[in-house]
């Protein structure tokens, strides 16, 4: 933008009639020019910082934050601080224990941290609700033994090792849970448990069915693609416009249309019966097969319409050139057509692979239990178990991968955003 | 555009038979089952499935008279039509400045503006939903068109962006110059050459909204249940023909849009050929 050494600049220090140099005036210019751009665009950076980013932020957040046992339980941290884990902690540990759970059954705090507690031990909520209502009162002699006698587990060192791990201000236990990893009692980390270890398995499952969507809409947008590529303008546009309307359907009466198509009353079974294919309805929907048949349905559009850009660029004449030179057509396709579409097709595959990753509604409402997605995790543990760690970690993992992805697509693409339409 | 040749040899021909045959059988694959459901909502009977009993138009009078999908749809209205005012608006303002000069950090704005299109919608629902409870902003509609005109407002962006590229900026230097008012300028001669490339991206910004529903499952209430957000939990609960009838008449919108679309497209390129 600068236009010093440029042919307009005057000589340095050249006095127009005001006074100021009129590389000045036209940097002071420049200058206003650029303020009244980003004027325009402040609103929207604006309303997008404080509605998308600062929440999204919020929610990075809360899935490092950990608040509810300093809230309920500061004296107990505080006391366990120098606890070194070997041996039980002090009386006095036990006594901070008592006068906390007391004063946060009457707050209210209790139930949080016993939530919170939970979501790291089995059997955690009923220890400390427990001890909660009937906490040792403040001149029991011996401390120690009163709480055993509540519960025998507070007893054991993992116990005050998990409410040690709790006492936040941070904590990377949502983090490496969204992962199946967990803290030991002596802080090392370790494979959670069998019963908790879901979440790679979800991922695992989310990138599985993310490929497999992705090669069939490869496989399926080709042909369509190369026929609007090579036939002259009027077929191309009817058909554009035949792949345009259900891109423009909504997304839910498209997944309703699948239900009924694929239900066992539904089209597709009557017709696999009315063929001999089948003497019995089979079941289509509600299992992988429906995830996966309507998602490409879905997504097959994002595919098509990167695939028949970079094909339209492509001109006919290497192919002919390839053909006349003696290649068989096939060979020619193969080795002059299809790696000038891998810019296309790389496109393609990225763009539907990070729009299917994040899929909920499809695979919520034509899945069974076994195919939902890490999206669906996210909301699960958002409205249903009221986990926001959880969610924001199962979230934070997402958003990661959706942006490495991104980068990859952004790289190939040359930066520009997604195209529609 | 290329020009196809007769197809001389076996093999070419072979290509040919093989790209149309299997063509044709992905554009059935994508419009078979949209089409499908258009018939059902007509039926007569109560259930989902081929041959139609009788024809009648029960399931429509359900729709016009249920105390659901009514106050849905004008939810959906409400909320569309309120996000769209404002994406257009911020998007149009935003595409200009993004246009007009470059400022520090403008890439960075940039991928800001457009990175909703990106982020899966989950995220951006819980994200609203955590920030907007402690406000008071979740079941309200203010909650829900903040977070629509969001999600709106990068398609907006882009296709003004589009169209900007293509406007010749001495037609508003000319306004300027013949002493139009910076405003004046803009709404008599920039604002009706760019005019396809925003009423485009207020269709955008429009289906984002219409069609949205994991935003609406977290943040609305009872009160603000939109029409993909019952459409949601009637796919859920008991699919009955209701929806078909909501369907047809969603596939025709979609249908009212795409035309529309396409007439701002054929427009635009006839402007910036005339330029």
């Amino acid at each position: 933008m600068t236009i010093e050494g440029g042919v307009l600049a005057p000589p340095a220090g050249a006095a127009l009639g005001d006074g100021t140099s009129l590389k000045v005036r036209l940097r002071r210019a420049d200058r206003m020019r650029k303020v009244a751009a980003f004027g325009l665009v402040a609103p929207l950076l604006l309303f997008v910082i404080v509605s998308f980013a600062l929440p999204i932020a919020g929610m990075l957040w809360r899935s490092v934050e950990d608040t509810e046992l300093p809230t309920a339980m500061p004296r107990t941290l505080s006391a366990l601080a120098d606890w070194d884990g070997r041996d039980l902690p002090s009386d006095a540990v036990y006594r901070a224990a008592a006068a906390d759970l007391a004063e946060a059954k009457i707050n209210g705090t209790a139930s949080a941290a016993a939530r919170r507690l939970n979501y790291d031990v089995n059997g955690f909520r009923t220890l400390i609700m427990g001890a909660a209502r009937k906490a040792p009162a403040a001149d029991t002699a011996d401390m120690r033994e009163a709480f055993l006698s509540l519960d025998p587990r507070w007893g054991e060192r993992q116990t005050w090792a998990a409410i040690k791990r709790a006492r936040g201000p941070l904590t990377d236990f949502y983090l490496l849970a969204a992962v199946d990893l967990q803290h030991d009692a002596t802080g090392t980390i370790v494979r959670s448990p069998e019963e908790r270890a879901i979440y790679l398995d979800v991922l695992g499952r989310t990138f599985r069915i993310s490929l497999t969507v992705t090669l069939l809409c490869l496989l399926m947008a080709f042909p369509v693609a190369y026929l609007m590529a090579t036939r002259p303008a009027k077929t191309a546009n009817l058909v554009m416009i035949l792949v345009l309307l259900p891109f423009w359907t909504s997304l839910l009466v498209r997944t309703a249309a699948w239900v009924v198509v694929l239900q066992n009353e539904g089209l597709v079974n009557h017709l696999l019966i009315w063929l001999g294919i089948i003497d019995a309805p089979i079941r289509l929907i509600y299992n992988s097969i429906g995830v996966h048949v309507a998602m490409t349905h879905v997504l097959l559009p994002f595919m098509i319409l990167p695939l028949y850009s970079t094909m339209k660029a492509i001109k006919p004449h290497y192919m002919r050139a390839a053909v006349s030179l003696g290649a068989p057509p096939p060979v020619a396709f193969l080795r002059v057509y299809l790696p000038q579409c891998l810019p296309g097709i790389a496109a393609g595959c990225l763009l539907v692979f990070i729009l299917a990753i994040g899929y909920y509604i499809t695979p919520a409402l034509v899945g069974g239990a076994g195919d939902q997605m890490l999206s669906y995790f996210i909301a699960f543990y958002t409205t249903d178990s009221v986990n926001w760690g959880m969610a924001s970690a199962l979230g934070a993992v997402l958003l990661a991968t959706t942006f490495v992805l991104y980068g990859v697509y952004s790289r190939l693409v040359g930066g520009g955003a997604i195209k529609m339409g | 555009m290329s020009v196809p040749q007769a197809p001389s040899t076996l093999s070419q021909k072979f290509g040919a038979g093989l790209t149309w045959s299997s063509s044709v059988v992905v554009l059935f694959f994508l419009l078979a089952p949209i089409l499908a459901i258009i018939p059902l909502s007509f039926s007569s009977g109560n259930f989902l499935t081929y041959p139609l009993p009788g024809f009648s138009l029960r399931w429509y009078e359900e729709l016009l008279t249920s105390e659901k999908w009514l106050p849905a749809l004008r939810n959906s209205m409400i909320v569309g039509i309120s996000a769209t005012i404002l994406a257009t608006i911020l998007g149009t303002l935003a595409a200009m400045g993004l246009n007009r000069a470059r400022f520090p950090f403008k890439p960075l704005v940039m991928a800001l503006l457009l990175s909703p299109m990106i982020v899966p919608v989950v995220i951006t629902a819980i994200g609203v939903y955590f920030f907007f409870a402690p406000l008071g902003l979740a079941n309200s509609f203010a909650g829900l068109i903040i977070a629509h005109t969001v999600l709106g407002a990068p398609f907006v962006v882009i296709t003004v962006s589009a169209t900007l590229a293509h406007f010749d900026i001495g037609m508003a230097r000319a306004a300027a110059s013949l002493g139009a008012a910076p405003l004046t300028g803009f709404f008599r001669v920039v604002l009706p050459l760019i005019m396809p490339g925003v009423a485009s991206g207020a269709l955008f910004a429009f289906a984002t909204s219409f069609d949205e529903v994991v935003v609406a499952l977290m943040i609305a209430g009872p009160e603000q249940r939109t029409l993909p957000r019952e459409m949601f939990s009637g796919i859920r609960e008991s699919i009955n023909p209701t929806i078909t009838a909501v369907a047809t008449v969603l596939i025709l919108t979609s249908v009212v849009l795409l035309v529309c679309l396409e007439f701002l497209r054929r427009r635009n390129e006839r402007l910036t050929k005339g330029a």
